[in-house]
């Protein structure tokens, strides 16, 4: 058997994400694990992982405006939210597979369990997109700023404007869920789930207006990065492929 | 080079179905992929033993020759199956907080050290209370041998490795339960990757 090439990751950074445990989300409270995580050896099940293959089937969808396929266009806000995803040596990640879901200008999900909360859907806007990184790991899509809405974790809680993102990667390890926030949103302090990360960290999340995104007549520019683990030295022998 | 900082993670939330579970996508087999299939199902339960109904569970396994569809995997001796991609997703269900797939079972990969690791599915966990992503593996009961010299399995405390066997529940094609218990006594052993 021809010797497997193995090219290893970092160990994860904990400390730039949020504690398992987070009493202030109070649905932390019975589904963080509270025995010790088990370190293993990197073998071939992590050091590969989903990113590649589930990218080669995906098609992209990166107009929520529009694709509800209904021929009409969401209400709100239209914005254009554009970045890197990078890995932590600052190399892009090309070719992944980024997927993201939100609610809509009122604040409401195309969700059958969103249901509290009195905010019109609207028939325009699923609230789902997707994309792939091109070759400088630069992804775009175009949508509507999502509404605040409330929720049920604390008194008069409400949830900042956001975009949920899922960013594959190229390995088991490097799977990352988070949540793109909105620069001067006055919920941003006020918010468990945005405080749950390290103050360190959590302006990571926050995408900055950008007048060279905007586009004249059409739409304003938001610009977030995203950093992902990445590998601990570029294999030598032979590139990806 | 000065490292970057890594983006926070942040949970799924209750609504991930929208962007992230498409219909039948825990289905990983059809018609011509190489292979014996097995069905893996399971609950998702909190640390009151309570099914949590909004987990997204994803699965990364290799094919049945042991080969991952992955660049890195670049052992050419075993044949891609092209009729199989090794990843899958299901939503557990809202009231019962039960997930399945419909596979087949992985053959074996190999460790750093050239050994053969027993055969294993590896799991992502994530849900609505969930900060960050969980991994997992789930390992054969009927590979008894494999698994006593099995490298990772060796690293996991010995009285928590059973939370790592599924239990067979018979049927043709043959059942597999794989329980995931997020907290308390009898946790599964969550892996740091």
């Amino acid at each position: 058997m021809t010797e497997p090439m193995v090219r290893h990751y970092g160990p994860k950074a904990h400390t730039d994400h949020p504690p398992f445990n987070y009493p202030d989300y109070r649905s932390t409270v019975l589904r963080f694990p509270n025995k010790d995580m088990v370190s293993i050896v990197q073998t071939l099940s992590e050091t590969t992982g989903p990113g590649p293959a589930w990218t080669e089937i995906a098609e992209e969808d990166a107009d929520l405006t529009t694709n509800a396929g209904t021929g009409g266009t969401a209400l709100g806000q239209r914005i254009i939210v554009t970045g890197r995803v990078l890995d932590e040596n600052g190399e892009p990640v090309a070719n992944t597979l980024i997927e993201i879901w939100q609610a809509n200008a009122s604040g409401r999900y195309a969700h059958w369990r969103d249901e509290d909360h009195p905010a019109p859907l609207d028939p325009n806007f699923l609230g789902a997109g997707q994309c792939i990184t091109d070759g400088e790991g630069v992804y775009r899509f175009t949508t509507i700023v999502p509404g605040p809405y409330p929720w049920p974790n604390h008194r008069n809680a409400w949830r900042p404007s956001h975009i949920h993102f899922s960013i594959m990667g190229p390995a088991l390890g490097t799977r990352l869920v988070t949540q793109m926030y909105f620069e001067g949103d006055p919920l941003l302090p006020l918010d468990p789930i945005y405080n749950s990360a390290p103050p360190h960290s959590r302006e990571r999340m926050v995408a900055s207006y950008d007048h060279d995104v905007t586009e004249e007549n059409w739409a304003t520019g938001y610009r977030w990065d995203i950093v992902i683990r990445g590998p601990l030295a570029a294999p030598t022998d032979q590139e990806d492929g | 080079m000065a490292r970057l900082g890594e983006t926070p993670s942040q949970t799924v939330g209750p609504f991930f179905s929208i962007g992230l579970s498409g219909e039948g996508e825990n289905v990983l087999v059809s018609d011509g992929v190489a292979g014996d299939r097995i069905r893996l199902v399971g609950r998702v339960l909190d640390g009151d033993g309570r099914p949590v109904g909004d987990a997204l569970i994803e699965l990364w396994q290799a094919n049945s020759l042991g080969r991952y569809r992955h660049p890195d995997d670049a052992r050419g001796e075993l044949p891609l199956d092209p009729a199989f991609t090794g990843f899958g997703r299901a939503a557990t269900g809202f009231e019962t907080g039960e997930y399945w797939f419909e596979t087949i079972k992985p053959g074996p990969v190999p460790d750093p050290e050239g050994e053969l690791q027993a055969p294993h599915l590896n799991l992502i966990v994530q849900a609505r209370g969930t900060l960050n992503p969980l991994f997992t593996r789930v390992y054969f009961p009927d590979e008894e041998e494999a698994n006593q010299s099995d490298l990772v399995l060796a690293m996991v405390p010995k009285d928590r490795r059973e939370t790592l066997v599924a239990v067979p529940e018979g049927g043709e094609p043959a059942v597999y339960r794989f329980d995931i218990h997020l907290q308390g006594e009898g946790q599964t052993v969550f892996l740091d990757i």
